[in-house]
């Protein structure tokens, strides 16, 4: 500490829930009146039927509110609304509601000092739980006898989404339907007595991107109300009315820290190359115009997939010529001369079949689907290709075929796309023919076949997700086999090298748009194999674009010979872990 | 009938058996005509609640008996060890 300092600053040390820095006043969320709980015996039978009603009303009306508070979520944080969803169902729980009922008729006591008696009761039953994680599930219970009891004593919690100034929280336990009201404008921060890394409410700090310290034991005790105070979310600290020099300090760690982040963000915008200078372009994966938008602000070089269905399944009826292109059209007026990979139908064979046939597959992901499904369809390809072709006078369009396994299938479909361009023409329609043609590499047959493909395309766009799904056999979504579904598997990893040994040898671009381009881990095998351009989704793009700066090409190219001796998944991860693990966890997580 | 009917099964979600998901089991059980309960080292919880299947605390990979006592819940049975197998649908 400064011994200069006037002021006496207290340190309190606790968890650091989630990174970052912020300086502000303290607000005191605990409401008073839950904790002190009065005990008074009942002896009218009367007056002790009024009891269990009033608790019983009470547990309705916590249910209420947790209904709305769920309704209120937004999307965001939608995937902590189960979290809440469990409250509900706890609030009925017959430990809870069925023994206080029960305390009440047996002791004759008041509905408060039942209830208490019975969490207290249920509380010391996980003291002996070990393992953190369910440790922390057990506050859920907490959360919810608080909550009736709060009903029942007609104590007012503090309406988060309320508050009015701009302030750091400070309270006992923030549940995850308090930190979901967090409103980014007013809430800075926040410390809290209970909770650590793997809490819930740590996990929505992360997501909201505020720093926030967690199991700092005497925080209600030792923070009052508009106290300034320093919350490190990074170092696990907060500081009580802290001395000038250390404030000075840690103003400046601010301001480096948000720097940090918006370098992060703002470096984004250029072309990311490896140390050695090799540039790869960093693209991102869309489904509907309204994304490119992010695309563009996470430095994107361009769209490496748009996928097309999104249009097709959202309405009863298959959609128009014109409609298609107004569609594309949007997406390349944003993107101005950054190409747009646009990838026609990948319908899944029994969504289109229910709507024509009313048939369903047995197998749909090895039936009728994506090109396969067009060429049967010539009539809804050519409406396709037509809204592409006319696209493309707008910008630079590149035109990819999905699902392809045979060479036929690529003749099939070029014949299909020069019908096209002559139906454009005869109809005397504006159309741009010179857009670069590729095929989605996802089955194995095609893999194999990569040579005699190279020859016809202008590029090979690799589909992670199928091509491991088919190559392996293996449905991800089926948890007795899910093991097997592994981009660095030996096996995906000598089809790739076959893929890409391939498009070197004819001098055709090599892009990746399936999970495994995002993936921090693949990259150095993916710099290996000499991939041009990755398509991801855009909210990794900055990070990814961070990665490839820290990583040297020429190494990465010698990284990939020893990679590809490796017999098991196993000693593949152990390796890119030996040799890049370090540069990788400094890069994504930096301190 | 009243028969009484268990069947083993393995935790096998990574975190174990947590309030969501003794949630969905208790939801299940609620819905038997007898009682159900879960039973993991010769301690055994009721299964319709939740609090009481927590105290179990059962991480992942431990092995449960789901107990029916009554026959004609064979199909909560089914679908609790079906649930437990899926991984609670995570």
């Amino acid at each position: 500490m400064d011994a200069a300092a006037k002021q006496k600053e207290i340190i309190l040390k606790g968890i650091s829930a989630s990174p970052g820095i912020c300086i502000g006043k303290a607000y005191q969320v605990d409401h008073e009146g839950v904790d002190i709980v009065k005990r008074y015996q009942i002896i009218d039978k009367k007056a002790l039927e009024n009891e269990t009603t009033r608790f019983k009303k009470a547990v309705k009306q916590a249910k209420d509110e947790l209904h709305d508070i769920i309704k209120g979520t937004s999307e965001d944080l939608l995937q902590h609304a189960d979290i809440l969803e469990t409250q509900v169902v706890l609030l009925e729980d017959k430990m809870l509601y069925g023994r206080t009922i029960e305390t009440i008729e047996k002791e004759k006591i008041n509905a408060e000092w039942a209830l208490k008696k019975v969490v207290s009761k249920v509380s010391s039953m996980f003291q002996d739980i070990t393992d953190t994680y369910l440790k922390d599930r057990a506050t859920d219970i907490v959360h919810v006898s608080d909550r009736i009891m709060r009903h029942l004593m007609g104590a007012e919690p503090v309406n988060i989404a309320e508050i009015d100034k701009r302030v750091i929280l400070i309270a006992r336990d923030l549940s995850p339907a308090q930190t979901s009201q967090i409103n980014l404008e007013r809430i800075m921060g926040f410390v809290t007595v209970l909770g650590g890394v793997t809490s819930h409410t740590s996990i929505i700090a992360r997501t909201l991107g505020i720093p926030a310290v967690q199991g700092v034991d005497d925080a209600t005790r030792l923070i009052q109300n508009d106290d300034i105070i320093i919350v490190d979310g990074s170092g696990g600290h907060v500081f009580i009315d802290p001395s000038e020099s250390t404030l000075m300090d840690y103003m400046e760690r601010q301001i480096r820290f948000e720097s940090y982040r918006a370098d992060i963000a703002r470096d984004s915008q250029r072309a990311a190359r490896t140390t050695d200078g090799h540039r790869v372009k960093v693209m991102g994966n869309i489904e509907q115009p309204e994304q490119v938008v992010a695309v563009m602000d996470n430095g994107g070089e361009g769209v490496g997939l748009f996928r097309t269905e999104f249009q097709y399944l959202a309405s009863a009826e298959f959609p128009g010529e014109d409609e298609l292109f107004e569609n594309y059209k949007d997406v390349l007026d944003v993107m101005q001369d950054q190409p747009v990979t646009i990838r026609t139908l990948d319908i899944n064979g029994d969504k289109a079949f229910v709507r024509n046939s009313g048939m369903t597959e047995a197998n749909p992901a090895l039936g009728l689907r994506a090109i396969r499904y067009c060429l049967k369809r010539p009539d809804i390809f050519k409406t396709q290709l037509r809204a592409i072709l006319r696209a493309a006078v707008f910008g630079e369009v590149r035109l990819l075929l999905p699902m392809l396994a045979t060479y036929d299938e690529l003749m099939f479909a070029k014949n299909m796309i020069e019908d096209a361009i002559q139906s454009l023409e005869d109809d005397d329609k504006e159309y741009n023919r010179n857009i670069q043609l590729g095929v989605m590499i996802e089955v194995p047959s095609l893999a194999m076949m990569a040579d005699v493909i190279a020859r016809e395309v202008d590029f090979f766009s690799i589909g992670t997700n199928d091509l491991i799904q088919y190559s392996m056999a293996v449905d991800r979504g089926n948890r007795e086999v899910a093991y097997l579904y592994n981009p660095l598997h030996p096996a995906i990893l000598r089809i790739l090298k076959i893929v890409s040994d391939a498009a070197k040898k004819e001098g055709i671009e090599l892009f990746m748009c399936g999970e495994m381009a995002g993936d921090p881990f693949s990259l150095p095998v993916l710099l290996g194999l000499g991939l041009d351009e990755l398509s991801l989704n855009p909210q990794s793009i900055p990070m990814l674009k961070n990665l490839i700066r820290s990583i040297s090409f020429a190494d990465a190219e010698k990284f990939l010979q020893k990679i590809l001796e490796q017999t098991t998944c196993k000693a593949v991860n152990e390796l890119i872990q030996k040799e890049y693990g370090e540069i990788i966890s400094a890069t994504i997580y930096p301190k | 009938m009243n028969q009484q009917m268990s069947k083993d099964v393995v935790i096998v979600n990574e975190l174990g058996m947590h309030a969501r998901s003794a949630a969905k089991i208790a939801q299940l059980a609620q819905l038997a005509t007898a009682d159900v309960w879960l039973e993991m080292d010769g301690e055994q919880a009721d299964a319709t609640s939740i609090i009481d299947l927590l105290s179990l605390g059962c991480p992942q990979g431990t092995t449960v008996t789901v107990v029916i006592k009554d026959a004609q819940d064979i199909n909560i049975l089914d679908a609790l060890v079906d649930l437990i197998k899926n991984g609670f649908g995570e």
